[in-house]
Order: structure tokens, then sequence, then C-alpha cells
């Protein structure tokens, strides 16, 4: 029987000094670099193939086959992306991994790259966490000191460079093709696949793009085998994995479980829902996710178990609302969101998301239209699915599961302001003035 | 903040102000763009980078600092222009010594983040991307800055200043103007928005050790499984 809690990644963040190298080493940082090395190239993909790591930034694809799919016979070089712009609405996971295990995710680079034949690998973080940064450039100048990084890596004759990059705000750039055309020095705009990064990436060369926490769990797989990875999790969500939950709970924060745990359960942890209060809504992975209610409090966190209620696992960013909220002034603020970080690239986007903020604002102010629930239900369905990434069909997620839960809520809006119905100040962690905070 | 008329919560990025043509890039400059440049496979990977190095010597995307990118990397001006004003983190106008940002996204915004960025803007006088006439802060209403168990969160110079409440925000910004030390709750000591720039573009300020690992809430799931006695299956093999 595994324990409700397995820290792996996190086993270390509480330790002095964690992110120096020193720290990493006495922990028996490096060890797996050393091992991988010694194997072939394919036998390190195939350890990772067997152990059935799937993506941890929110699509799920196993991440063994994804590095299996750079082609040997492209003459180009080989490129490692790893995605560090965390920004989905209610994910922090991998900022809190980077800042305290920084050399975690260099040491997942190194196998990684080796894996892949690849010889200059990035991090590309966004701009926004100054000292996620100075960790992430330290880590890696370390590295290379100590001689993990650079030529002839521990006498094997292998080389690797890292490059560690800012972004400098755009959520489109968290779009692995987005993030290829910001790294390569242009507007983040996605791109049209086929063809895929495997094959023409960064530079138009075979580029494999992985989340932080995916390439950070490389090591740990490495060094304790497929098999002990697969003893944790579901049969199809194989694994430990990093659960992030904030808002109205008593005590919000990470918790690296293996995957299928239940958010009662996570709720356990963590002292319940705000006293005195009780669960609305929730996301399991995100905003991007459609949101699920109390009951589906017992469905296993898995990809299986999301996708079968209707949602996806996403970053398991579980954020909890309590009944205070409400749903319309939540839903209008994460359009605006997506609004603003639709990159303007495809129309429906573009334009829907703009059309839906309109109307939202008019439901949050008790100003729409009898009849306005299906016609921002119609302007939705004019947006997912038509367009080039899936910021547009995270996008219409949370404003059609909203109503889909909600939909009284909603039509309250024809007539009454949201903030008459649930006083924003309510759900605040502190007393708000009246006058403040509310749209009032 | 009424919130209803249609706005821009971001009227600072988006254009370049070519009237303002001062600008403090020199020689000195111009070597470390190209030292960006030489970093890459290819030099125009080192744009945003570049961008950020820009905004730390002249506070803002100058039409100068646009030129330079463009003369270093071999491209044209309005190539550059083209990127700058993609990406929210470039402005306009000049920042102030301290950029203060409020999350308002939901989860913030519903625990308490839009009353405090009413509060921060009354208090400092301006609104969500305005510079103060003395120009030591700037304000900016900001998105999911990825510490959402640190809700409501807000950030200084980019770095993190987590659970924020009304008196925490009113110590910080007469703390910040009195020129009193701060410490980003999970960082370093604060500096000027203009240094942070620099780090982002690439070049250390020898800080990463301040602070600590990590935040109370990272640690909660750790600290639990220590308290029952939780651990991952022992390896196989190591």
């Amino acid at each position: 029987m595994v324990d409700k809690l397995t820290p792996v990644l996190s086993a270390n963040w509480g330790t002095d000094n964690s992110w120096k190298l020193a720290t990493h080493q006495a922990a028996g940082g490096y060890q797996a670099v050393a091992k991988a090395l010694k194997m072939t190239p394919a036998a390190v993909t195939d350890v990772v193939k067997d152990s059935g790591l799937r993506g941890r930034g929110g699509a799920g694809f196993p991440t063994g086959m994804k590095w299996s799919f750079v082609p040997k016979d492209n003459p180009n070089p080989k490129y490692l992306v790893v995605n560090a712009d965390e920004s989905e609405p209610g994910t922090c996971k991998d900022m809190p991994l980077l800042l305290a295990s920084p050399h975690t995710l260099v040491e997942g680079m190194i196998i990684a790259s080796y894996a892949i034949n690849c010889h200059t690998a990035f991090v590309y973080i966004r701009g926004e966490v100054l000292h996620v940064h100075r960790r992430m450039q330290q880590a890696v100048a370390e590295a290379y000191a100590a001689g993990y990084l650079g030529k002839n890596i521990l006498g094997s004759g292998y080389d690797l460079d890292i490059v560690v990059h800012a972004g400098a705000g755009a959520y489109i750039c968290g779009e692995e093709t987005a993030l290829l055309d910001s790294l390569e020095g242009r507007r983040g705009q996605p791109r049209l696949r086929p063809p895929f990064p495997a094959v023409a990436g960064l530079y138009a060369s075979p580029t494999v793009i992985n989340n932080v926490e995916s390439i950070a769990s490389v090591p740990s797989i490495l060094n304790n085998g497929a098999e002990w990875f697969g003893s944790m999790g579901t049969e199809k969500s194989k694994g430990y994995t990093l659960y992030s939950l904030s808002g109205h709970v008593a005590r919000p924060g990470q918790f690296e479980a293996p995957l299928g745990i239940t958010l009662r359960e996570l709720l356990d942890l963590a002292g319940g829902v705000r006293e005195g209060h009780e669960l609305k809504f929730w996301t399991p992975g995100g905003s991007s996710t459609p949101i699920l209610t109390a009951e589906h409090l017992d469905v296993p966190l898995d990809y299986e178990g999301m996708a079968g209620a209707g949602t996806m696992l996403g970053t398991k960013a579980l954020q909890i609302f309590d009944e205070t909220t409400s749903v319309v002034r939540t839903t209008l603020r994460w359009t605006e969101f997506y609004k603003h970080e639709s990159c303007g690239k495809c129309t429906p986007c573009r334009e829907g998301n703009w059309w839906m903020v309109q109307m939202l604002r008019k439901f949050e102010a008790g100003q729409a239209a009898v009849g306005d629930v299906d016609k921002l239900l119609d302007v939705a369905s004019n947006i997912g699915g038509k367009s080039f990434c899936a910021l547009a069909d995270g996008a219409v997620a949370c404003v059609t599961s909203a109503i889909r839960h909600f939909r009284s809520e909603f039509e309250d809006g024809y007539s009454t302001p949201a903030w008459e119905l649930f006083p924003y100040g309510r759900s605040a962690l502190f007393e708000v003035p009246e006058t403040q905070g509310a749209h009032a | 903040m009424s919130g209803h008329e249609f706005q821009s919560f971001f009227p600072e990025s988006g254009t370049v102000d070519m009237t303002d043509t001062t600008t403090n890039i020199d020689d000195t400059t111009f070597a470390e763009l190209r030292q960006l440049a030489s970093r890459y496979p290819e030099a125009r990977s080192a744009l945003l980078p570049m961008l950020h190095l820009v905004q730390s010597v002249d506070g803002r995307i100058s039409p100068a600092g646009i030129e330079a990118c463009a003369e270093v990397l071999g491209i044209t001006a309005a190539q550059v222009s083209g990127v700058a004003t993609f990406y929210t983190m470039y402005r306009r106008r000049p920042g102030g010594k301290h950029h203060i940002g409020v999350c308002t996204t939901a989860l913030c915004a519903v625990m308490g983040g839009d009353a405090l960025l009413e509060q921060v803007s009354e208090k400092l006088g301006i609104q969500p991307d305005e510079t103060t006439p003395d120009g030591k802060f700037s304000l900016e209403r900001l998105e999911c800055n990825a510490a959402c168990d640190f809700a409501p969160v807000m950030m200084v110079n980019w770095e993190f200043m987590d659970n924020m409440t009304p008196d925490k925000a009113q110590k910080l910004i007469d703390d910040l103007a009195a020129d009193a030390e701060v410490k980003s709750t999970r960082g370093a000591t604060i500096t000027s928005w203009r240094e942070a720039e620099r780090v982002l573009a690439g070049f250390p300020d020898g800080r990463a050790d301040e602070g600590p690992s990590a935040g109370e809430a990272s640690l909660l799931g750790k600290s639990i499984a220590d308290e029952k006695g939780w651990a991952a299956p022992k390896g196989g093999k190591s």
C-alpha cells in the first residue's frame, strides 16, 4: 500500500540551501546523470517510456514517447526546450520547484537531452518571477563549474549547453509552438501543425518541449526504476505528481501524491474548506479545465478520472471557491484574462473573447437581456475548436462549464448585479470596506 | 474603478512612444546586447532578453533601444518593435523605481486582490499602468503570477509578496517610499525594477542565495507527510 502523500520532487524543499549544488549532491543529486550517461540514449528513453510518465503541463502526453518521435536520420541539431512559462490561472507548482530545487530540473534536462541526442537545451521561464531566474541562472552556472554541463560531461564524451531564457509576459507562450516562436525572438503566436515540433520545432529542427515537472521527474525514475514509478498512481496515470490547492481552503499549499488521489482526500489534509463555509465549485487543473462541483469530490484526480467527469487533469491546480463566490464574477475575470492573452492570430479567439467579456460584464452588472445565456453559449460555440491552439478551447471551457453547473446564477444576471447576490467582501480573506473591492 | 465600460487594462503595452528620444544606451550597452546575442545558436533568439536589457538601461522600450537591437541582430526596427509591442512586460513609458503589481485574476481577485488594488491605487494616487510623478512607483494590474497558494498576491519588481493584507500593503508602500529595507517573502531584498530587468536579461546580480528555499504553503504537503510518516516507496535501486 502506497502512502497517501509521496514527496519526491518536494522532498528536499525544506532543507537549508536546498537550491545549491552541494545540498543537492548531498541528497544524491546528479547520480542519475552518471547512471544515464553509462546507458545508451535509447535505453534511457525506454526507461522513461516504461515508467508511464505523462506530461505534467496539462496535455498528459507520454513523455518517453514524445522523445522517441525525434527522427534519428534528421541531419539538423536536436533541441530540448523546457516550458517554465507557468501562467495558467491557478497553477503554482513549477515556480516553487525551481526556487527550491533548480538542480533537479538541470539534472533532468541533462538526461533528457542525452536521450534525444541534443547538445543545446533551453529553459523558457516566464519573466515575472525574478527570484526563479536567479536560482536557475546560478544552478546552471554551478553545474557548468562542476562538470555536469559543457564539454565531455563526467568524462562521457557527451556535450551539453543549457540556456536560461526569460519570457516577457505572454500566457500564450506556454503553448508549445508559440513558445518556439517566442524563443526565436518573435511574437509568441502558435504555429499550424503538422509539422510537429519533434520534426520541425526550434529553428525548424527536431525539438522536444516538456513541462518543468515532467523533466524534473526523470532523475527519480532513472535512480529508482520504471517499476518503482509505476508502483504509485493508477493503471494509466502512473507515478506521483504535485497537486496545488488554493483559494478558500483552511491551508492552501502543494501536495505531492500518487495520481488518483481525490479532492476529498486532499481537502482533508488541507483542513477542509475555510471554516464556516462549504465548497461551491473548483477547477481540477487551472482555469482552462471545466469547473466541477461538490458532486465530483470523489472522482480520482488522474487523466482518466477527470476526462470521465467531462474535464481535464490539466496542471492539477485545484482552485477552491466557497459559497460566497459569484460564479459570474469569477467567469468574467477568467474571460478577461483570455481576452487579453489571446495572441490575436485567430479571429474567433481574438474577437470572440472580446465579445464574451462584453456580455459577461452585463451579466455581472445585472443588465444582461433575457436569453443572453443562450447567446453567450452561441458565441462560445463559435470560438472553441475554431482556432489554432488550445487557448480558445480553454477560454470557452470556463464559460460553458460555469453555465452548465450554475445556469440560474447567470439568469439572475438578467436583473440583479452579482455583487448584490454575492457581496464581494464576503469572499475576501480580510475585512473589505463596503466601498472597496466591489464593482459598486 | 468602475470596470463596466470597455477599457484595456494594459494601455502601457502595445505601442512604442517614438516622441521620447532620450536614451542612456552607450557602447557598454551595445557590448552587452552583442553578448546576449552570442548566447544562442541563432542571434535573434536573444531579442526578448535584449529588450529586458533596454528597459533596465532606459526604463522603457526606447526608440534608441529598438534601433540598437535591430542593429545588433541585423533585422529591421519594425521587426523589433513588432516583438516589443506584443509582450506585456515591455513598457511604453518609464516604469517607476518600484514596479508594484497586484494580482486580480479570478482567484486573487476574489480573495481580496480587487480591494488591494483599489487601496494601493488610492494610496499611490495613480491608476494601473501609470507612474507617480516623482518616478518612485508604477502600478500594474497583474495577471496570475503562479503563486495562488499564497493568495492574495502582490509583486514588487517581480519579487513575490505573498499572503497580502491591507495592513501589509500599507506598510509595504510606506517602507518603499521611505527607502527602508524591504524583503520579498520568497526572494531577495528589494532593489529596483530596473535592476530586476537586468537580471531577467541574463546578467545575474549575485542575490540567488537570499531568501528561503520555499514558503510555508509550498512545504505543507511535505510537512504533513513527515508528521504522518508518509513517503514515496523505497527505490529498488539508486
